[in-house]
């Protein structure tokens, strides 16, 4: 089906206002990237969710990474946007303004020449991202062990999915109708790994991949079920996502990892949430070597509403900060720095 | 053992005579460098067009050109986009202590054919070293003196609602060819668009004068350009996706590493603002031009304002940001 042959059947059999949310943040840009808010009826409302790794890490854990980085001798060895997110005490890329040794990768493997390279010193390896990245992480560890790298060591603010989206339909503070399920974190987890959340909320959940015309063929299909009433799970990704996932990626990360408690940017912690690193490989683990202080301190970043804006329950546009003191130049919370953040999506591609 | 560059060559003595001499003027040498006077004497007359810009792109060497290719074609656009015939140019290197010789050697051969090609003079020039770890191997200053021929300098022309924006090939080839270099990702295919364009502007000025701007869009690519444009001349552009020129190769690259080509550095590009009436002659110029062939009619000026839009394939509309950060890949 071509794109208006999409928007003319979505139209046609759309007759309720509902709230549809899109867990992922590349789903988010994509939407905005198109335009294809424009596209779809009035009715049809589309929400954002916390689906952007660096949108939902933690304060606490932004300010320890940088308490790390500061008190410690280690240098830092990081993923893209991580760098800009401002915590108490300034951004990584301040830090290394200021002379702190901190290297951004585009493939965590190079940290393991990096430690090679310079074996005096001491690499902090940060892993963020969900369960799309969370393999490569695990790889690189199982590298690291097997070539006996002593001068590595590891950071794991590792999430997953269904558990935030769980707490998002938890918390009730909006109606949720249906939810755009995440093509890429769907294509490791498989369709199999929503069933848990599906079955107990049976609320229309359909996984989609990220072209204009995928997005609006799985728009269709979950319009399609929310109006009949007749809520299912349906992979409309079937290109990329399997029943199954993606096995053997699964099998690295649960070699390397457990599930563990998470803290998230507006949800707070939640049980297994998060991937912890197992009793094999704690040699590499930061947390047991420099344990974080719990404290929570009052944030002089207080204003950033990021948290209500990953819940869906406010607009980036209803953010007093928005636009004002608060843009990509010159970020003020998670939500503006990161390429999939809600804010940074309504502020480069102009939302209402 | 390697020749390396050393701190000596760079303290004003014997150790710097000798990379000037036996090295540099070797590549760069004319009768102007030769005399190396303090200043370099030169007799111009007429309207001048004058531009500096530093180099400090790594890797040094990459698919389609190196450093020093770059930092004589860079200054040389520079002029070009004026209207300005190149003339004169200055070469400021800082090495860091450790640069191969060997590998200087080749950026100096590399600049030599470049500034025959383009048919300009390298008049004077500086080398300063640096110790290890102060500076990443080598970087490169080069200011650039051209002259503008009498009737041709488009500077002045008047932007209206209805001119034209014109591409003159596909875009973002740089940006992301060095992004794909740094992750050692090599395919024929990807290369830089390094290429110098006084070939091109400078004929196109004297066959049109209906052309009323040109930039080459380096760094933030061709979105940042047009909006330059837009908020120095109080316009609306709109820009259509469908007609903008992307190889196969960066459109996968972008997808993957979430960079939009139009926000990704070009070196052998150009924007044009040109009226409407003139657009069979420009276009057809380029076209047969080996710099054009590629060319495209992108959008046009819509009138009053201060944004740029994007008509996207799907037909919506959005705008179309200036670069507002450091060009990252997605994490997810
Ligand atoms: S606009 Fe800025 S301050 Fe407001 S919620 Fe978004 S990131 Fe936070």
């Amino acid at each position: 089906m071509d794109i208006r042959e999409l928007v003319e059947r979505i139209k046609k059999i759309s007759k309720k206002e509902i709230n549809i949310m899109e867990f992922c943040g590349t789903h988010t840009h994509e939407i905005f990237r198109y335009g294809i808010r424009q596209l779809l009826p009035e009715n049809i409302h589309l929400l954002s969710g916390p689906g952007c790794p660096v949108c939902v890490t933690s304060e606490e854990d932004i300010d320890y990474i940088i308490e790390l980085a500061q008190n410690y001798d280690l240098s830092i060895i990081t993923f893209g946007d991580l760098v800009n997110v401002p915590g108490n005490n300034g951004s990584l890329n301040y830090l290394r303004a200021k002379g702190k040794e901190v290297i951004v990768v585009y493939s965590p493997l190079e940290s393991i020449n990096i430690a090679k390279q310079n074996p005096n010193k001491k690499y902090l390896l940060i892993g963020i991202g969900f369960e799309t990245t969370a393999p490569n992480l695990a790889f690189t560890l199982i590298k690291a062990k097997e070539e006996n790298i002593k001068n590595l060591y590891f950071l794991s603010l590792h999430k997953l999915t269904p558990p935030a989206m769980k707490a998002i339909l938890d918390m009730g503070e909006i109606k949720i109708d249906g939810i755009i399920g995440p093509g890429h974190v769907s294509t490791i987890i498989g369709r199999k790994g929503w069933e848990g959340l599906f079955n107990e909320y049976k609320i229309p959940f359909v996984i989609m991949g990220f072209k204009p015309e995928e997005i609006l063929y799985g728009i269709y299909h979950l319009v399609k079920i929310i109006e009949e009433e007749k809520p299912a799970l349906i992979n409309a990704y079937e290109k990329s996502v399997k029943e199954e996932g993606n096995k053997s990626a699964l099998e690295y990360m649960y070699k390397v990892f457990k599930k563990g408690s998470a803290s998230w940017r507006g949800l707070g912690i939640i049980e297994d949430s998060g991937l912890i690193l197992n009793e094999t490989f704690e040699e590499f683990d930061i947390r047991k070597i420099y344990p974080q202080k719990t404290k929570s301190i009052k944030l002089k970043n207080n204003y950033c509403r990021c948290g209500e804006v990953l819940r869906g329950v406010i607009k980036p546009t209803d953010c007093p900060l928005f636009g004002k003191s608060c843009t990509p130049e010159s970020p003020k919370g998670p939500c503006m720095v990161s390429s999939e953040g809600t804010c940074s999506a309504y502020y480069l591609y102009g939302g209402e | 053992m390697e020749d390396i560059i050393l701190l000596s060559h760079g303290n004003g003595g014997e150790a710097t005579r000798k990379l000037i001499e036996e090295e540099i003027l070797k590549y760069l040498g004319n009768e102007i460098l030769e005399e190396l006077l303090d200043s370099a004497l030169i007799d111009i007359k007429g309207k001048i067009a004058f531009t500096t810009d530093s180099f400090v792109v790594s890797p040094i060497f990459f698919k389609g050109g190196d450093i020093g290719k770059l930092s004589i074609y860079g200054t040389i656009n520079d002029l070009s986009v004026m209207g300005a015939k190149p003339l004169y140019v200055s070469v400021g290197f800082i090495l860091e202590e450790g640069l191969s010789l060997k590998e200087f050697r080749k950026i100096l051969e590399s600049m030599r054919s470049a500034v025959e090609e383009c048919g300009v003079k390298v008049v004077t020039g500086d080398t300063k070293v640096v110790e290890k770890g102060k500076g990443d191997k080598i970087y490169i200053n080069t200011t650039g003196i051209g002259i503008i021929e009498d009737g041709i300098s488009w500077h002045g022309r008047r932007i209206e609602e209805g001119d034209i924006i014109i591409i003159n090939g596909e875009v973002g080839e740089h940006g992301l060819s060095i992004m794909l270099e740094r992750l050692g990702i090599k395919t024929e295919e990807i290369e830089s668009d390094l290429a110098p364009l006084h070939n091109l502007t400078l004929p196109l000025l004297k066959i049109s004068n209906g052309i009323k701007f040109m930039r080459d869009p380096t760094r933030g690519g061709v979105a940042s350009v047009l909006n330059e444009i837009a908020q120095k001349y109080n316009v609306e552009i709109e820009i259509d996706e469908d007609k903008i020129p992307v190889k196969p190769w960066v459109k996968n690259a972008s997808e993957i590493l979430g960079i939009d080509p139009l926000y990704s550095a070009n070196e052998g590009k150009i924007v044009i603002v040109a009226d409407k009436k003139e657009e069979k002659k420009i276009m057809e110029f380029l076209r047969n031009h080996p710099l054009g062939q590629k060319a495209q009619i992108i959008g046009e000026i819509k009138g009053k304002g201060k944004r740029v839009y994007l008509k996207t394939k799907m037909g919506t509309k959005r705008i179309l940001d200036p670069l507002k950060k450091d060009l990252l890949p997605r994490i997810c």
